[in-house]
């Protein structure tokens, strides 16, 4: 299971995908995130770890341009984030959005197309075709004409990950997408990420159940306000980054 | 039709406030032209309404305070100021004072041809524009943030939806007046709403309702006298509002009694009928015969589902005795067991 991240470690050129360079982000007074400098290399899957109000979701928002930080930049493959957003899809957490809106599951995730139409121009055919696909995938083709309130949560899920699917990223960003999911679920969205992973994909998601962190996750980053550690869960992923990030002497047994 | 995406905003208010904001408007451009020119008033109108929608916007993105706080605020502000200017030009000795106060409540009949025509070229105008953006308003509505990922200008889309909402609005006033707008603007949404669960044919079905409430509400208050239009035409489309919620066959109040009620019978059945099968399963032959008397130990039983069961073919009655049928017994054992495949 490590042997791909080994390589990329051990080869001096090593592709960083995303570098974030002293992001600081308040929301009135209190900064939620403090300076945060990130390098994420390419083709990893990445959980970000950290209590709640510690920022997880504010900086993935703010790499992605949603909220405005106060300082610091991103960029995304050495390019600014705005110039590059065709290569990052986004799946925000599940209770976002309104799921009484009037609509069907296929038109959610075709939704995932238009940012590649771009403004006034319809999806046709071949965009219905790239939805369909993704819909499979998640396995959520039986429901493409459910009304979107008569999913269950984690059927939900699903099709907000088919929606950045369908967006051909290279790398994506996950809101805890495990948040109200079942068994069933989770496995299923574990290994569509870990599927991306190895179609060279990068895979960045906020986590909350630190027990399966090493089971699913190769890379990690430990953020309370500060960034605690960042790097591949077999090195950082102990007692002692843990304690660092949650404040209390934390012990996970990490089974190798 | 605009209303729709109001109503799918949860900003049913804003309607409230955009007209109630537009009244300081139709005075100050009253004062500042000494005429009462219709277009004059509207475009004051509008300015004044597009502000007041900004500033609950930015009241909201800028402040601890809750949306409907700044609705309240912002609306009774507004109205204040209006009615303080209204009171204030009506002191003032000017002849064409009188009729402003027509804005408040409204007044079909005082719509005149070149009124009409502008209603009309705006409601195109509005049609064209929605059915070009379509597609952003449609994804903006459900998840702005990752509208934004995507690389749509949001603000853009944002202020382009609530222009044509405060347009639709200030055209509005002249016929059901700044009190009873919103209304107008919500009723045929949410009565629309509980038809479908198609955004398109939401907002066209709620382009009907209002059109039909207008005609009516204009036809009804015609045939009779003394009865003004605009609180008609928005009786008219509380009734579409009423018979929707009743009637709607999926989230319609009396469908879903009915199938509560359904449901409920159903189970009861069925649990009679797995209590059944419980007692049959003490027999190596399903069709043994027991006593009728035996399920009185069961609370959901009665006579009549009993008879139910008889004429489903799950049970036979043989004087005071009782046996399953094969397809009784069959039915039991797999009472929801593959509920979750069957289901829808």
């Amino acid at each position: 299971m490590n042997t791909p991240i080994e390589n990329k470690t051990s080869s001096s050129k090593e592709k960083i995908a995303v570098k974030v360079d002293d992001l600081t982000v308040a929301y009135n007074y209190k900064p939620v995130l403090w300076d945060i400098d990130l390098e994420i290399p390419e083709g990893v899957l990445m959980a970000i770890v950290g209590p709640n109000g510690a920022g997880k979701s504010t900086l993935i928002k703010s790499i992605l341009g949603i909220l405005k930080p106060i300082a610091g930049s991103v960029s995304i493959y050495g390019k600014p984030y705005e110039k590059q957003r065709q290569l990052v899809a986004y799946v925000p957490q599940k209770g976002s959005v309104d799921w009484d809106f009037p609509t069907t599951a296929l038109d959610v995730v075709m939704m995932g197309t238009y940012g590649s139409l771009g403004w006034i121009k319809r999806p046709g055919q071949k965009e219905k075709k790239a939805a369909l696909e993704a819909l499979e995938k998640v396995g959520m083709l039986a429901f493409k004409s459910r009304q979107i309130s008569q999913l269950s949560g984690g059927q939900q899920q699903r099709i907000f990950l088919a929606r950045a699917l369908v967006q051909n990223a290279a790398i994506y960003f996950m809101d805890e997408p495990f948040q109200g999911v079942d068994a069933t679920t989770e496995i299923a969205i574990i290994n569509i990420l870990k599927e991306l992973r190895k179609a060279g994909k990068t895979v960045i998601v906020v986590h909350h159940d630190l027990q399966t962190v090493p089971e699913y996750f190769d890379w990690v980053t430990f953020l309370n306000v500060k960034k605690i550690a960042t790097g591949p869960v077999k090195d950082i992923f102990n007692d002692d980054n843990l304690t660092k990030t949650y404040g209390i002497n934390y012990k996970v047994s990490i089974q190798e | 039709m605009l209303g729709s995406f109001a109503v799918l905003r949860k900003q049913s208010l804003l309607g409230d406030a955009i007209s109630h904001a537009a009244l300081p408007g139709i005075a100050i451009a009253f004062l500042i032209t000494g005429a009462k020119d219709t277009n004059t008033l509207l475009i004051g109108a509008l300015i004044s309404g597009l502000i007041g929608t900004f500033w609950i916007k930015s009241i909201v993105t800028k402040t601890h305070l809750k949306s409907d706080t700044a609705l309240g605020l912002i609306l009774s502000l507004f109205f204040g100021f209006g009615m303080l200017l209204l009171t204030f030009i009506q002191k003032q000795p000017n002849a064409n004072q009188a009729g402003l106060d027509k804005y408040l409540f409204g007044q079909a009949a005082t719509l005149v041809e070149s009124d009409v025509w502008m209603m009309a070229i705006v409601t195109g105008l509005c049609l064209i524009v929605m059915l070009t953006f379509w597609k952003e308003f449609k994804i903006l509505l459900f998840d702005a943030d990752y509208t934004k990922t995507l690389g749509f200008n949001t603000k853009f889309i944002d202020i382009l939806i609530t222009t044509f909402i405060v347009l639709a609005i200030v055209l509005g006033l002249q016929t059901v007046g700044v009190v009873l707008m919103s209304a107008m603007l919500l009723a045929p949404a949410a009565a629309a709403r509980q038809w479908t669960n198609s955004l398109s044919v939401m907002v066209f079905l709620a382009a009907i309702f209002g059109a039909f409430s207008g005609v009516f509400g204009t036809a009804i208050s015609a045939s009779q006298n003394n009865l003004s239009t605009g609180p008609v035409i928005v009786l008219v489309a509380s009734v579409f509002v009423a018979f929707s919620f009743i009637f709607s066959p999926s989230r319609g109040l009396l469908f879903k009694q009915i199938r509560v009620i359904k449901n409920r019978r159903d189970l009861e059945l069925h649990k009679t009928l797995a209590f059944m099968h419980h007692i049959a399963e003490t027999h190596k032959d399903i069709s043994h015969p027991h006593a009728i008397k035996l399920l009185n130990n069961f609370q959901g039983y009665t006579k009549s589902t009993l008879q139910k069961l008889v004429e489903k073919d799950y049970v036979q009655i043989n004087g005071n005795m009782w046996s399953l049928t094969k397809t009784g017994f069959e039915t039991a054992a797999n009472l929801y067991t593959k509920q979750s495949t069957e289901d829808e």
